[in-house]
């Protein structure tokens, strides 16, 4: 892996790394736990995993400041992890109890940790991209250097919406990211059945400076976006990178039976030989940053934890019917009874 | 001190005083800059604020619409340009699933104040993707304000209040009216959401009349007037908030209303608040609550067609005496 040839660096960045490796197993974590309240019928709805593209959410947020913006998607549950979530108000808002960020009233397609600059996970497809670059104009005007990132999959590139945001982005040198974690699928379709020509180009048209990078690998990804965040925060921006990663579960959790689309040998090929959580480990060992057993112990913590969160949020009540016509507009605290 | 503005100027001097006040307001759409629009509202304002703040776009609505509303969940408070009402399709999904369920999809964490400024009216010979009014779109939605001025004073006060809103508010101002005066105050006001205007008292029955058919009312009440039948006409002026109470107690005095509206008649505003109406005041009522909206047809070009698709106000006033006469029982 790329990632081998980098040096381990000082203490510091030691415990980056560790950091990074803690975060994307808090994600898987919250994943598995997540997929086994849908499979145990214990969860309202059904939710999109983000595990086996841990190293994307990861690796940007890393690079980012807290006060930096982030947009996410339908699989957005990665993003708001590594944007400083809490387990707890996360599963709560999975389980539509009234402790979840969102209060319940968004789930697992809106989830989102508004406090830390994360503006909200959309189940439009490709929906958030106009937000994104809004909120980098919106921070260069009030004076602010915040960057904004804009997620989004390879299935979103299909939307006209990014080219309309793009050619703007571009033409006012705005400080947005569009980071395009291309997990090779739309939804139950192979991308490279429906896009034409190169995901690349179709940036690097509006003379935008583009990259490609191993989404599986996490320092790579931390390596270039704190690079671009960096420039971006000195008005160099707009940016584009193109994440290649994988998706290891179906569209959504109860994508069960999927060998029409993807086989099952690829699945296994990503998850035994690409996996960014496994092969991380293994060079944060070689490096000697930690032992086996450091890593093990990490992961057990960060499994009760998880597990505290989901039995914490199973207990926690729901919001009180009273709240149904609340936040429909600010300022008026119940809509039925004043609009 | 009153003076006399046309409605362009009322919207042009909101738009500066707010924006005087308040840094965070940056105004944006397409040809809003040097050309001020194609109805030059906004001729002027580039030079006072900057283009850093009056904001000229490439041609794509979406994409304008979506800044928009990411400036807004991050401390700015657009004011959006769009060209015609009728490019409202366009907008939809950032619009309806974006900006108004931001707040609610978060719990209330997150706000979106922005003013979406459109234009809505027929008989402008502009045929029938540049004519529609379609406020009844929006205000179907829960989590949007809906304004509707129906004159220059109107049309500046109702503007800055849906400037400070905190949420997103769509205003629909009648291109037909962009030139017509209307007597305004030099000093500040703004005008509440949520207050209806009764514009002319009466007895004998209420036409409710939204934007452009407001002036048509007035006018239906002139003629039935003429013949002894006192019409009271009330301008809701926000349909989102909805002043209920003001166009109830006003049915509970006359016994009778007719709803007027430049929205298409089908599944629109007329129906809406006939419908309240009649729920809400049945007992009150001598005379079936009549709807008039626009023909349920495209808004054709040709003049000879389009002026029979917009009530008018011998067509209202012709209602009005069926109701009042008591002869609507067997009306189609």
């Amino acid at each position: 892996m790329s990632a081998a040839r980098k040096p381990a660096g000082d203490k510091r960045n030691a415990e980056t790394y560790l950091r990074m490796y803690r975060q994307m197993v808090r994600i898987r974590a919250f994943e598995d736990n997540a997929n086994q309240l849908y499979l145990s019928a214990r969860m309202p709805g059904l939710t999109h995993m983000y595990s086996g593209q841990e190293a994307v959410a990861v690796g940007i947020c890393e690079a980012l400041r807290d006060s930096d913006k982030v947009t996410s998607t339908h699989r957005g549950h990665g993003h708001c992890v590594a944007k400083g979530a809490e387990f707890q108000a996360m599963f709560c808002e999975l389980l539509g109890k009234a402790e979840g960020y969102c209060r319940g009233k968004g789930g697992s397609m809106h989830i989102a940790d508004q406090a830390h600059g994360n503006l909200g996970a959309n189940a439009i497809v490709g929906g958030s991209m106009g937000i994104a670059t809004g909120a980098a104009l919106s921070a260069r005007r009030l004076g602010r250097d915040d960057v904004t990132v804009c997620f989004f999959g390879d299935g979103a590139t299909a939307q006209g919406l990014w080219y309309e945001v793009m050619n703007m982005a571009a033409l006012w040198k705005l400080p947005v990211i569009y980071a395009c974690e291309n997990n090779g699928y739309s939804e139950y379709t192979r991308t490279d059945e429906i896009a034409a020509g190169s995901i690349l180009a179709r940036a690097q048209a509006f003379g935008i400076e583009s990259h490609q990078v191993d989404g599986q690998d996490v320092l790579a990804v931390n390596q270039l976006a704190g690079d671009l965040v960096a420039r971006a925060r000195k008005g160099e921006g707009p940016f584009f990178i193109e994440l290649m990663t994988y998706r290891y579960h179906g569209h959504h959790v109860g994508d069960i039976n999927r060998d029409y689309y993807r086989s099952k040998d690829e699945e296994a090929e990503w998850k035994t030989t690409r996996d960014p959580i496994t092969n991380f480990g293994m060079w944060l060992q070689e490096q000697k940053i930690a032992s086996a057993d450091d890593l093990a112990a990490i992961n057990d913590e960060i499994r009760a934890d998880a597990e505290a969160a989901v039995a914490y949020a199973e207990k926690a009540p729901y919001p009180d019917a009273s709240e149904v016509d609340m936040h429909v507009f600010a300022g008026i605290e119940h809509a039925l009874q004043q609009v | 001190m009153t003076r006399e503005i046309t409605l362009s100027k009322a919207v042009n001097e909101a738009i500066a005083e707010e924006m005087r006040r308040d840094e965070t307001i940056f105004l944006i759409g397409e040809d809003v800059a040097e050309a001020g629009t194609p109805f030059k509202v906004l001729s002027g304002l580039v030079e006072e604020f900057g283009t850093d703040r009056i904001i000229d776009t490439p041609i794509a609505e979406p994409g304008f619409m979506g800044i928009a509303v990411g400036a807004a969940m991050t401390g700015s408070r657009p004011i959006v340009d769009l060209m015609f009402g009728d490019f409202l399709f366009l907008v939809m999904d950032q619009l309806c699933n974006q900006a108004a369920k931001t707040h609610y999809m978060s719990g209330g964490k997150l706000k979106v104040p922005l003013v979406l400024r459109t234009n809505l009216g027929a008989t402008r010979r502009s045929a029938a993707q540049h004519s529609q009014s379609l406020h009844a779109l929006v205000a179907h939605i829960p989590g949007l304000k809906v304004a509707l001025p129906s004159s220059a004073y109107e049309a500046k006060g109702l503007l800055k209040t849906a400037i400070r809103d905190d949420n997103p508010v769509v205003i629909f101002e009648d291109k037909l009216m962009y030139n017509d005066k209307a007597p305004v105050q030099e000093e500040e006001y703004l005008l509440p959401f949520g207050q209806a205007a009764v514009l002319r008292e009466g007895r004998d029955i209420t036409l409710v009349a939204t934007s452009s058919m407001v002036q048509v009312a007035q006018a239906a009440a002139e003629l039935l007037a003429r013949e002894n039948i006192s019409a009271e006409v009330i301008d809701p002026r926000t349909i989102v908030p909805l002043d209920e109470e003001t166009i109830l107690a006003s049915v509970r005095k006359t016994s009778r209303a007719i709803v007027i509206d430049e929205g298409h008649q089908n599944f629109g505003i007329t129906g809406e608040i006939a419908s309240r109406i009649s729920e809400k005041a049945f007992y009150h009522l001598d005379a079936p609550v009549q709807r008039m909206g626009a023909m349920d047809v495209p808004v054709p070009f040709s003049p000879a067609l389009e002026d029979l698709t917009v009530p008018t106000p011998e067509r209202v006033a012709e209602r009005a005496r069926l109701a009042v006469r008591g002869e609507l029982f067997h009306a189609a």
